[in-house]
């Protein structure tokens, strides 16, 4: 195994991508875990399919302000999705390069997101747009869903397409994000279900739900290791100080696996740990972890 | 030099067998462009510059080669020293990835950010095999050598080639300057110099660097990749796309096992 070559220089990404990647992959896996409650078409699972699309929304709204504020040049955000050079004036759309097929995604994805956020309000009796619950039909949550499986999972994809160590040493970091961000997700979505009662029949399914992302994430985690060890970076994100975020990790896939371990799918009602408000933070505590462990080690 | 002319490609031959590391090409270049540059720290060798970055487009490199034992005649070892620069790739990484397409080829073939419209996302930093690109802390854009392209436009050679004093730092057409090269390695050959290489003189390093180099060790020593290393970001689209994808669809088939486990828990009761 010949150790790969890197000399790039860290582009400084921090906090402010620390937090968008977190909210990207709570929100984009939250969508899709709201329209595949909503598309099983009964009425006990649309109070949780509801949450889901509250959850989906308020992340729309910071991470573009996050992502406009890392710039270098704020008021200039939308030159990604203008070109602004003299004589070229048209759409900026790269399809090769994640950062630019991601800010077209998210602008979308914002849009849907924001319609299925106030169709559940409308819904619930809170605002009065029945235009939105138009909007808001089985096509429009399957394209969202689809925009949000990719906006939680580009995210590491444009990590990995750079000539960073460890980011593009390995081909699993999308995925890897994708499943932590359904994880975590379905987490969220059990916390606040108990402050919607009627929301808690569909509490088992994502309790089973978690568990299997868990077990994904676990296996992503694992690809990712070795083909860490392939390149010769591992020390790089696993060595301390990182490995302390990385017990984090595994910390917050054990709700997912302990459960998987005791009841497999089981979705009887025994769990007792379903609506607890520690687990379901020491998950999420592991999807911000995760992503921590690999943006800082590289940079810091 | 005849007139430098729009629509050819143009670049450096730095020759670090010449280099004194004098570090005229570091003054002249900040002193052109005007850049502030970094208050000075005692780095190993003689370097008190450190890096390029968004103040410093030239750097001189130092690096300790002195060995131990004996050398044989005609290949004493000692410091080596590159005038470090943006290749100005053919195939260039940041171009690539850049997504406001602030960076672009110009008529002479170099690579350019233009400071208008970068916005300072710093996806090109990530993406340089080179470590060329800095961000400015002052302007909030990615900045990095411009071939002297003000100085190019008015039929003036780029300002560090003009004040080397040694000629390591060559400027000219690409074409022409390969040539050059070729005969000066073919002499140091000739003088048994062994360890003299060319890197980037050809297509085998991102297509070929419009900046390329003679250098008297392997290129890594230099921080310069080798041919099986210098690969362009996209190589990682196709695995990276392909693994999210398939995530993506074991994730929603995890989500419908789980819902068929509702499904047989609430009808369980109606069964029975």
């Amino acid at each position: 195994m010949g150790d790969v070559q890197h000399f790039a220089g860290p582009p400084d990404w921090l906090w402010y991508i620390l937090f968008y990647f977190f909210l990207a992959g709570l929100s984009g896996g939250s969508y899709v875990l709201a329209t595949l409650l909503r598309l099983r078409d009964a009425p006990g699972d649309e109070p949780m399919a509801r949450i889901g699309y509250y959850i989906a929304f308020p992340p729309m709204l910071i991470a573009p302000l996050l992502l406009t504020l890392d710039l270098g040049q704020p008021m200039r955000f939308w030159h990604m999705l203008v070109n602004t050079t003299p004589g070229h004036l048209g759409v900026n759309f790269k399809y090769w390069t994640p950062m630019s097929v991601g800010i077209w995604a998210l602008t979308v994805f914002a849009a849907i997101t924001t319609v299925s956020f106030a169709a559940a309000l409308v819904r619930d009796g809170k605002l009065r747009i029945p235009l939105v619950v138009r909007l808001d039909g089985r096509v429009l949550n399957v394209a969202g869903s689809l925009f949000g499986l990719f906006v939680a999972g580009y995210t590491g994809v444009l990590l990995s397409v750079s000539n960073q160590p460890v980011w593009s040493d390995t081909f699993a970091l999308g995925g890897l994000f994708l499943a932590s961000g359904l994880a975590g997700s379905a987490a969220l979505m059990l916390l606040l279900a108990r402050y919607r009662p009627e929301a808690r029949p569909s509490a088992p399914m994502l309790s089973v739900s978690e568990r299997l992302y868990s077990l994904l994430e676990l296996a992503l985690i694992v690809v990712f290791a070795v083909t860490l060890i392939v390149a010769g970076t591992q020390e790089i994100v696993f060595g301390l100080p990182w490995s302390l975020l990385w017990v984090v990790v595994l910390a917050g896939l054990v709700p997912g696996l302990y459960g998987l371990a005791t009841e497999r799918l089981s979705a009887g009602p025994a769990v007792a740990v379903r609506y607890s408000v520690v687990l379901p933070l020491l998950v999420l505590a592991g999807v911000l972890a995760l992503r921590a462990a690999i943006i800082f080690s590289v940079q810091v | 030099m005849p007139h430098i002319t729009p629509g050819q490609a143009y670049g450096f031959f730095t020759d670090t067998s010449v280099c004194i590391g004098c570090k005229a090409c570091e003054v002249a270049c900040k002193q052109w462009n005007q850049l502030e540059g970094h208050a000075p720290s005692f780095l190993d060798g003689f370097d008190n510059t450190g890096r390029l970055d968004a103040e410093t487009w030239r750097h001189v490199q130092f690096h300790d080669n002195v060995p131990d034992e004996a050398v044989t005649p005609g290949n004493g070892a000692a410091w080596l020293m590159m005038s470090d620069v943006c290749k100005h790739c053919k195939q260039a990484s940041c171009m690539e990835v850049c997504p406001t397409n602030a960076i672009i080829r110009t008529e002479f073939d170099s690579v350019f950010i233009q400071p208008d419209v970068c916005n300072g996302c710093r996806n090109c930093i990530a993406a340089c095999p080179y470590d060329v690109i800095g961000a400015s802390e002052t302007t909030g854009i990615a900045q990095k050598c411009t071939l002297c392209y003000d100085r190019l436009q008015n039929d003036m050679t780029p300002a560090c080639a003009k004040a080397c004093p040694t000629e390591s730092i060559q400027f000219g057409p690409v074409s022409e300057l390969r040539q050059t090269a070729a005969k000066r390695l073919e002499i140091l050959r000739g003088q048994g110099v062994t360890q003299a290489r060319l890197y980037g003189h050809d297509e085998r390093v991102y297509g070929g660097l419009n900046a390329f180099f003679l250098l008297m060790d392997e290129p890594e020593r230099y921080g310069l990749p080798d041919e099986r290393n210098a690969v362009l970001p996209s190589r990682n689209n196709a695995g990276g796309y392909l693994t999210a994808a398939v995530t993506a669809v074991l994730g929603v088939l995890g989500g419908l096992v789980a819902l068929r486990r509702r499904k047989e828990k609430v009808e369980g009761p109606a069964d029975g």
